[in-house]
């Protein structure tokens, strides 16, 4: 396991929209790595037996019946939108495409 | 102006083209949410909850419908449906995705490895389906200027958290028509499924290409472009051929390719950049932890095995195995929904009637020919693979029957035939009040034919004289002068045999 660059931490913060100065940058690198070693103490650990899981709580196939249900008043939905132009929200103008 | 799709491929590069098509399924309700689906025409904003507003707190739960959906697609693809499946997080921020993520299957597709087989002018290809997976759609974006003239965008989420199912090719397709054609053959079988109604002019069926050109014999890929915003499948067709003769002019002229995604553009003709690539793009996925794993239980996904209908391409070898159809017959009807259920209903309809001579071959022909050409009529010039059903309700199938029989029993002439059926479509009274009303029925009577026979053979001494001096197509030409006095409702057959009578009398007699 690497350990991770000042770059890779600006990567990273620029993909999470962080604005972090270069003092924050060079914190959290050493507070990422702090936490990279343990996950390096963890991979000591023999797991061969066990199986992959991403998941905490053994559920499974929680699935609904595809009935449709009732919806938000349009007010109550925009009431939280920075901006509102008849009944749509209103965002900085984006070219279709150019960004992601 | 130069037609690209009539431009020859170059015979030095080889065409390599992979297609990912993202399709919205057709469910009552959203993917993750009980938000209702009729979001076409509906007030902006108005079908949103909390869940598909990406707000705090809230709790996905998969709708089966469409985790369904996708596994009978994958069925019918042929595909591998994976055991154990999950959701992971695809993170971006752009104002269309509320949660700063959109819930995606990445490691884990629902089904993959599959293949689509499918027609083309120059033989059957198919094509290797790498995944098709599951997902959320994102909300719609416009663009427009607000009264003060400032540019702004403006966000709809009624189609953020839509059902949208994503089928990827591998790298198989070689010409901008083998794209086309895989694209239209897939349309047919997610709408023989029901899966989705696939319409590309209203985004239900969004097409991209990933286009790239190497030199014959070089097992490396190219440089590739993707292309977006072809909004039919003429324009696939257009755009990748475009797509492929822009590289071959880059290549050319011994500069490089930067991979990137261009946007078609219709009118002009042309792709054009949108976005280049600049490293790979980094979507940090990470599995979903609010959406527990699917388990595809084999009793689960052999009851869904059993719904699956009868696919296109086995309907198309039926129709020519098996009813005796012409290749193209079959393709003309089993590429159209209405042409397809009413060469169905008008078999069924003679079989009722007990119509014998109405042969599939025969209402093959009427459907194939007339229908469609008045279905394409009523519905415009540009309707590519005519979405007929609208028309289709138009003909009754016990109708066209009842039509199709009094032509082969010789009630009633083609001609005659072909405009009782343009009135039937158009104003939808039965067949036979139509026949009564034009005055169309045959006349099979020998005392009613007999007087016109007479009137002719009186009128026209050279031509009797030439009959009788041995030019037996002098007796075409009489006959054709009593089918002009009857308006084409003799009977010819009937005619030519009373002109024969009557002729061979008089050469005996006089
Ligand atoms: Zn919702």
């Amino acid at each position: 396991m690497a350990a991770l660059s000042h770059a890779d931490v600006a990567h990273v913060a620029h993909l999470a929209r962080l604005g972090l100065g270069d003092d924050e940058l060079t914190r959290l690198e050493g507070q990422l790595n702090h936490i990279l070693e343990q996950y390096r103490v963890l991979a000591e650990l023999d797991t061969e037996a066990i199986a992959p899981t991403a998941q905490t709580i053994e559920l499974e196939n929680i699935l609904r019946d595809d009935l449709p249900g009732p919806c938000l008043p349009v007010d109550e939905a925009l009431a939280g939108a920075p901006e509102r132009a008849g009944d749509h929200v209103v965002v900085p103008p984006i070219i279709a495409g150019l960004d992601e | 102006m130069t037609s690209a799709a009539a431009t020859p491929m170059s015979a030095r590069y080889e065409t390599v083209i992979g297609i990912e098509i993202h399709v919205q399924l057709k469910t009552a309700s959203k993917m993750f949410c009980r938000c209702p689906t009729d979001i076409e025409g509906a007030p902006p904003n108005s079908r949103t909850c909390p869940i598909c507003l990406g707000l705090p707190g809230t709790l996905p739960v998969a709708n089966r419908r469409a985790v369904e959906l996708v596994l009978e697609t994958g069925m019918a693809l042929e595909a591998e449906i994976v055991p154990v499946t999950r959701w992971d997080r695809k993170n971006y921020f752009y104002p269309d995705l509320p949660k700063g993520y959109q819930i995606s299957q990445y490691e884990l597709p629902l089904t993959r490895n599959g293949r689509l087989a499918f027609e083309t002018s120059e033989g059957p290809v198919t094509v290797g389906i790498r995944r098709a997976h599951l997902e959320e759609d994102t909300a719609r974006l416009v663009h427009a200027a607000d009264p003060g003239g400032r540019r702004v965008s403006l966000v709809d989420f009624n189609r953020s958290g839509m059902p949208l199912m994503e089928i990827v090719t591998e790298p198989d397709l070689r010409t901008p028509e083998q794209a086309r054609r895989y694209a239209e053959e897939l349309r047919l079988l997610l709408r023989a499924i029901g899966a989705s109604d696939a319409e590309m002019e209203q985004g239900q069926m969004r097409v991209e290409a990933n286009v790239s050109i190497r030199p014959v014999g070089e097992a490396a890929f190219g440089t590739r472009a993707e292309v977006k915003n072809m909004n039919s499948f003429r324009s696939v067709e257009r755009a990748i051929a475009y797509e492929v003769e822009r590289q071959e002019r880059v290549l050319d002229a011994g500069e490089p390719l930067v991979q990137e995604t261009r946007g078609w553009d219709d009118d002009r003709g042309v792709t054009y950049t949108m976005r280049i690539k600049e490293g790979s793009d980094d979507y940090r996925y990470f599995p979903e932890p609010d959406l527990p794993p699917l388990r595809a239980d084999p009793a689960w996904l052999e009851e869904i095995r059993g719904r699956l209908p009868e696919l296109p391409a086995a309907r198309r070898g039926r129709y020519t195995a098996g009813l005796g159809l012409s290749p193209y017959d079959a393709r003309v009807i089993v590429a159209d929904a209405g042409a397809t259920a009413l060469f169905e209903e008008t078999l069924a309809a003679a079989g009722g009637l007990g119509l014998a001579g109405v042969t599939p071959k025969l209402v093959a022909n009427w459907v194939s020919g007339e229908y469609l050409r008045l279905a394409k009529q009523a519905t415009g010039e540009e309707v590519e693979l005519a979405e007929s059903a609208g028309a289709a309700a138009r003909v009754r199938p016990e109708e066209l029957a009842r039509l199709i029989g009094l032509v082969a029993d010789g009630s009633l002439s083609g001609t005659s035939a072909k405009q009782v059926f343009e009135r039937h479509f158009t104003a939808g009274e039965p067949v036979e009040a139509i026949v009564t009303d034009l005055g169309l029925t045959q006349i099979s009577d020998r005392d009613a034919l007999a007087a016109a026979v007479e009137d002719v053979i009186a009128a026209n001494a050279a031509a009797v004289a030439d009959y009788r001096a041995g030019r037996q197509q002098a007796l075409g030409f009489l006959v054709g002068q009593v089918m002009r006095a009857t308006r084409g409702r003799a009977n010819a057959a009937l005619v030519a045999e009373l002109l024969r009578g009557g002729l061979d009398d008089g050469g005996t007699t006089g």
